[in-house]
């Protein structure tokens, strides 16, 4: 399975000089395999998507971790909605009081997006997923809720047997005394166990989580802990924050490294990282 | 053994926060965790004990009935909330191991979590005054 990262932003696209190596763009990763193509959410990286790949499948299928802007802002701007050959599969988490079209429509409707989902001329199916287990393709895909603001779902991806797991939000340390030192009380951690490759919430530095608690997102040592639990072979720190630039992430990265020591492989998401498991 | 729910584990981290004695159970009833000030009622520490089956941790407290008669398992609001799926309140005494009653009201509420899964149940203890050697 192939891999590529095209959103490693939280929270608010960025541009300019001083976030171009990291890049910009919000959530958004490629996987690809023998002609099947998986999107993992569908942030302003999807733009970036389309302007250097030529998907050329009749189906795709876009797995949404939840519905916070920064997730779902390119999925407007998606060419391939717009051809009325293409098949489209929507997967998202579900909800109690909601089902996933409506809560589409809230972005994809006027005020705030001139084409309503009905009017979109591709094939459109839409799944809403929970504690799930299901297959695309040569794809096997587990999602569990994991704590974050809203119905929000992480994803283990196996293809052949590596797997992929992508949590790009994520406050697994929640609590007074933070994340609960025994394996069972872990959010996500069924999803991350031994994979190949995490993708997680590191969007705070210590100091920067502990003003920022509740916000549902994880300091980079929590991630960087999170991953020695689950045993993962390689983790990417993702979901900068939009104030960051290049130069403050090169920084934390190198305080991070003298403060802590994991038995992986460890760095901060950058845009066109590729991998090939 | 794979991880609990988060909405268990949200209720976990409430708990652990929290000055009132808290249980936290599966469905079958089995405990599977207690926060600090219920610590002091068990008299037993967590850390300690770690999980408990049912028919140990219910055997801790004898349940009597206003008029101090024993009380049976099925009039218990977290046995209620096991089988119904739903809040139930009581007030009633109990008696410890070591022969200490107390007056407690008892608010259980069942965990149903966003894929309307019945995931476990929760007893808070109040504590009345009136407590008798």
């Amino acid at each position: 399975m192939k891999i590529k990262i095209w959103g490693v932003r939280g929270s608010l696209p960025i541009s300019g000089p001083e976030t171009n190596r990291y890049g910009g763009n919000t959530s958004c990763t490629l996987i690809h395999h023998h002609g099947h193509t998986i999107i993992m959410d569908g942030g302003s990286g999807m733009q970036r998507l389309i302007l250097n790949h030529d998907l050329g499948h009749q189906r795709i299928d876009i797995l949404l971790t939840h519905f916070h802007l920064d997730h779902i802002q390119g999925l407007g701007f998606f060419k391939p909605f717009f051809d009325p050959t293409m098949e489209i599969h929507v997967w998202g988490p579900a909800s109690s009081v909601s089902s996933l079209h409506a809560r589409l429509s809230r972005y994809l409707s006027p005020p705030l997006f001139p084409v309503l989902i009905r009017d979109l001329p591709c094939k459109l199916v839409l799944h809403e997923i929970d504690n799930s287990e299901f297959e695309i393709g040569p794809f096997e895909i587990q999602s569990r809720f994991v704590i974050h603001p809203g119905p929000t779902v992480g994803y283990r991806i196996q293809c052949n047997d590596k797997v992929f797991t992508y949590m790009p939000d994520h406050e697994q340390a929640l609590g007074r005394n933070g994340m609960i030192h025994d394996a069972r009380w872990i959010s996500g951690i069924d999803l991350a166990r031994s994979a190949d490759l995490l993708y997680h919430d590191g969007q705070y530095t210590r100091d920067e989580y502990a003003k920022r608690v509740g916000w549902g997102h994880s300091s980079q040592e929590d991630a960087l802990q999170f991953g020695s639990y689950t045993g993962v072979k390689r983790l990417l720190l993702a979901h900068h924050d939009p104030s960051r630039t290049d130069i403050e992430l090169d920084e934390i990265d190198l305080k991070l490294r003298d403060s802590m020591e994991t038995d992986y492989v460890y760095e901060f998401a950058r845009e066109g990282m590729e991998f090939d498991l | 053994m794979p991880a609990y729910d988060i909405e268990i584990i949200l209720n976990r981290q409430l708990a652990d926060c929290l000055s009132i004695p808290v249980f936290i159970t599966d469905t079958s009833g089995n405990l599977i965790f207690y926060n600090e000030p219920a610590e002091g009622l068990l008299g037993q520490r967590f850390e300690e004990t770690g999980e408990m089956p049912v028919d140990v941790w219910a055997k801790i407290f004898k349940p009597l009935s206003e008029t101090k008669q024993p009380l049976s398992p099925d009039e218990l609001p977290l046995v209620k909330t096991l089988k119904t799926c739903s809040p139930h309140h009581k007030t009633f005494w109990i008696e410890s191991l070591m022969g200490i009653l107390s007056k407690i009201s008892v608010t259980s509420y069942p965990i149903i979590g966003r894929t309307n899964k019945f995931l476990g149940a929760v007893a808070i203890f109040w504590k009345e005054d009136s407590n008798e050697d």
